[in-house]
């Protein structure tokens, strides 16, 4: 039985499964909920300075896509820090954690960026018995326009000064948030490092539109017959926090910071991609807005038996597994091929494969054989390039199959070559052809 | 109150009971039910449910269609190829058609539902009246249709959007050929055929003229004379003869009679049906006349066939329906003999077959089934009258590939003619292309014509 205790930053949960902050972890009620259905941590709702809390609109916070069958893809919400006094927010936060010692639990803050204001909310927050806090420079829609939220993130300078305030006037752990709506990731984070910030955690939100009301004319969710650009979470985010998540965990300043990994987590196998590019845990937002707590259930036993079938005994031995093997393109072996193989008894020759390449790629499966619908690569055209796999509705019924060293290419007419070789010597590289001579 | 009484009398059941047996039998999709079946369609490239539409319909675009919230644009993409496509979505055995062809089945063994789709969005367009044709400028051509069925219609709609002017001659008081009187009850509720035949005919161009026969009122050779060119829809107006003893008891009947004048029938109680009722026969006509006598409260219902369950023409999911009624299936059995009481019908002897060499042979074995009523559904046969010259073979009428006879400026299609399939849907498309060739005729003549003047 795989142990998936987590030790993040010194914080100790019983699984890598955190709840993000957000609106499932508002007050004691939820928080109890999620704790009993077995999530390792939460990150409380974000934590305002004192006087009066927030308002929120009284119209729709949410909008969404949806794929096949009314399967949520992504949600874009417009809602603010916590609205709640903060004085309820920490007696509860307190009660809470004495409930539950084992479980995580971390105050997300958000205070403008003066270093009064941090330094009178910290001590407020240590005395509850958080075991850390999370820096919320990631939100992107209102809270950012009053010069909070990603208007720190986006500018490294702001996120170091305000990591060092923290570190100065707290002895919790630091996790500092960081927004995706940004043109480099690295930045961001290198200045959350040089704050002396204990770990990093991404994605927030991205700025989006998630669909417009086309009998209004107006963005969605619309208030009032307006709408404005909120947060985008949820399974359709996860390739760019993916990415995020790696161009730090192997960038050379930040490598070994924590990261704690997050963006539509929905399943343990979101997960486990997550810990292997780099992430100490994860945090889950969409994925339990969409089907309550009990999901993460799935997850730690997804995530359990697949160590197990594997033979990984700790969540040491998976975190940052990949990241050795996450390259820039100028490194990728031009000398690998493969081609694409249609399992003619699992093909049910609905022709998506032959269609997607005929007419958008390299016109290299066939559509009849002997004037008979059959679907078959012709190897002589194909480059390999995997869209007839992605866009085939079976699993596993077109596999790309690697042409072993010295087979000829047929579409090459050349054998494959057994050594690696990458653009940075090719030929045709006009700065390879510079540093050869 | 219902009665259990011997003998073919109506008002068998409770009255309310009725309404729920000859409801809908596939109750239309609501928007939610089809955008969830919408959404199983894998929009194959050049699509085998497609290739497996008589009338080709577009079906992975009609269902896309469906699935984003346009089932408009869906129901004109059905009627760009098939007018009738709100009937077809009923009557089609899309068991045996599209839905057979659905890649689905391979990996799923369910097919998308293909029929229902369609229903749902010719159901949609036809509620709002939505018109999606208008006529091309008078060409001055007119065109005469003999038979307001499928074919006649289909051929009628597409000369009409051309710009021809067409007149209908039907033998019967109501318009729509089988999709009026030749469906089960529960297969077209509401009227539906009429509504259909309303939707059809307002594109305007169309005159109907119920009532008249060919043969009867008019000879084709008449129709030559008047009109440019004429389309033969004329169906399958007879039925086949057991040619046995005891055929003329009372209570012998034609399966399709029994059929049309349920249609006919608004409360059906009125219907007589006897207690115990043998159907003969292996067809769709078959199965509709057992199920529907069966749920006139018939207390005993079986269907003899000839042959084996594999060679009925009924596909499998009719005979389950039927089945499912309450109905029985025999199989090898042929009837011999019919016994009457007081010149009724009491009962039928039948004789045990079997396949010998390919050859349907009798084993001399006989045994006798006790009925009130039987029902003949051994085939329709081509009536024909005041056609001229025209070649028949078989007994039906022969065409080329565009619907042409052997008559200059004479068409044909739908079941009267060689090779038809009996379906609904084959004979919209042959009605339609047809007309298809009959405008590309009267195109190639009409420069003819110029040059000589």
């Amino acid at each position: 039985m795989a142990d998936l205790r987590n030790n993040f930053v010194g914080i100790k949960s019983p699984n890598p499964f955190w709840l993000a902050s957000a609106p499932p972890t508002d007050k004691a009620y939820n928080v109890e909920r999620a704790f009993k259905a077995g999530w390792g941590g939460v990150v409380w709702k974000t934590l305002g300075e004192e006087g009066p809390p927030v308002v929120n609109v009284n119209g729709p916070r949410y909008g969404a896509i949806w794929g096949a069958d009314r399967r949520l893809l992504g949600l874009n919400n417009i809602e603010l820090i916590t609205d709640r006094d903060l004085y309820v927010n920490l007696r509860e936060m307190k009660q809470v954690k004495m409930n539950w010692p084992d479980r995580a639990l971390i105050a997300s803050i958000m205070v403008p960026c003066e270093e009064e204001a941090w330094k009178a909310i910290l001590p407020l927050v240590e005395d509850t018995g958080a075991d850390g806090i999370e820096l919320n420079f990631g939100c992107p829609h209102g809270m950012s326009e009053r010069g909070m939220g990603s208007a720190v993130g986006q500018v490294p300078e702001y996120i170091e000064m305000v990591v060092r305030w923290c570190k100065q006037y707290t002895r919790m752990p630091v996790i500092t948030k960081l927004t995706p709506n940004i043109t480099d990731i690295r930045k961001p984070a290198r200045a959350a490092k040089a704050g002396g910030t204990d770990a990093v955690s991404l994605i927030n939100t991205i700025n989006s539109i998630v669909s417009v009301d086309l009998d209004n004319f107006a963005p969605n969710p619309t208030v009032g017959g307006k709408g404005t650009h909120g947060g985008y979470c949820g399974p359709a985010v996860k390739p760019i926090a993916l990415n995020m998540v790696a161009e730090i965990a192997r960038d050379p300043e930040t490598y070994g910071l924590p990261i704690s990994g997050i963006g539509g987590v929905t399943t343990w196998r979101d997960a486990a991609e997550f810990l292997v590019l780099g992430a100490g845990n994860v945090q889950v937002c969409t994925a339990a807005m969409t089907y309550g707590f009990k999901i993460v259930q799935e997850m730690i036993s997804g995530l359990s038996d697949w160590m197990d079938a594997k033979g990984h005994r700790t969540l040491d031995d998976i975190t940052g597994r990949a990241v050795p093997n996450v390259t820039d393109w100028q490194y990728l072996n031009l000398n690998y091929v493969a081609k694409a193989k249609i399992d003619q008894d699992a093909c049910i020759k609905c022709g998506r494969c032959h269609i997607a390449c005929e007419d958008t790629s390299h016109q290299a499966i066939t559509q009849f054989v002997n004037g008979v619908r059959h679907f078959e690569v012709m190897e002589d055209e194909c480059v390999g390039c995997n869209l007839c796999v992605n866009v085939c509705p079976v699993e596993n019924c077109i596999t790309m199959e690697e042409l072993p060293a010295g087979t000829i290419d047929q579409r090459t007419g050349k054998p494959v070559d057994p050594n690696y070789a990458n653009w940075t010597t090719h030929p045709n590289n006009p700065m390879a052809r510079q540093a050869a001579e | 109150m219902g009665t259990t009484q011997s003998g073919i009398l109506g008002g068998r059941l409770p009255l309310g009971e009725y309404e729920s047996n000859f409801s809908d039998l596939h109750p239309p999709l609501d928007k939610h039910e089809a955008l969830v079946a919408s959404d199983r369609c894998y929009f194959c490239h050049d699509a085998p449910c497609m290739t497996a539409c008589p009338t080709s319909i577009d079906i992975p675009l009609f269902i896309r269609q469906i699935s984003t919230g346009n089932p408009i644009g869906s129901a004109k993409t059905i009627f760009d190829q098939n007018i009738l496509g709100g009937m077809c979505a009923r009557v089609c055995p899309t068991e045996t058609l599209c839905e057979q062809a659905c890649v689905r089945n391979t990996a799923e063994e369910r097919p998308v539902e293909i029929g229902r789709l369609q229903r749902y969005a010719t159901d949609v367009a036809m509620k709002e009246n939505k018109q999606f044709y208008t006529r091309a400028a008078s060409s001055g051509r007119k065109v005469a249709v003999i038979g307001a069925g499928p074919a006649g219609l289909a051929a009628a709609h597409r000369l009409a959007v051309k710009g021809h002017d067409v007149v209908i001659y039907d033998a019967r008081p109501k318009s729509g050929g089988l999709n009026e009187y030749g469906i089960a009850a529960y297969k077209s509720v509401d009227d539906f055929a009429q509504k259909e035949v309303d939707y059809v005919l307002s594109i305007g161009g169309i005159e109907v003229r119920n009532g008249q026969a060919l043969g009867r009122d008019f000879t084709l050779a008449e129709l030559q004379e008047q009109y440019d060119a004429v389309f033969l829809g004329l169906g399958l107006a007879g039925v086949n003869a057991l040619r046995l003893e005891g055929e003329n008891a009372e209570g012998v009947e034609d399966a399709v009679d029994f059929i049309a004048a349920l249609r006919q029938s608004k409360t059906k109680a009125d219907i007589p049906v006897g207690r115990r009722v043998v159907v003969l026969g292996g067809g769709m006509t078959a199965i509709d006349a057992a199920v529907q006598a069966k749920l006139l409260g018939a207390e005993e219902v079986t269907i003899c066939y000839r042959r084996g369950k594999e060679h009925m023409n009924a596909s499998e999911f009719e005979q389950d329906l039927a089945a499912s009624k309450g109905v029985t299936i025999r199989h090898w059995l042929q009837p011999k003999r019919i016994a009457e009481k007081d010149g009724k019908v009491a009962g039928i002897e039948l004789e045990y077959t079997t396949l010998e060499d390919g050859k349907l042979t009798a084993t001399g074995e006989t045994g006798i089934i006790a009925a009130d009523q039987i029902f003949k559904a051994i085939g329709q046969s081509f009536l024909g009258s005041g056609l001229g010259a025209l070649k028949l073979e078989g007994g039906r009428i022969v065409t080329d590939a565009e619907g042409r006879t052997s008559i200059d400026n004479v068409w044909a299609g739908g079941d009267c003619v060689l090779g038809g399939e009996d379906l609904t849907v084959s004979a919209v498309a042959m009605g339609r292309d047809a007309a298809e060739s009959i405008n590309r005729a009267f195109a190639a003549a009409a420069p003819r014509a110029s040059a000589v003047a």
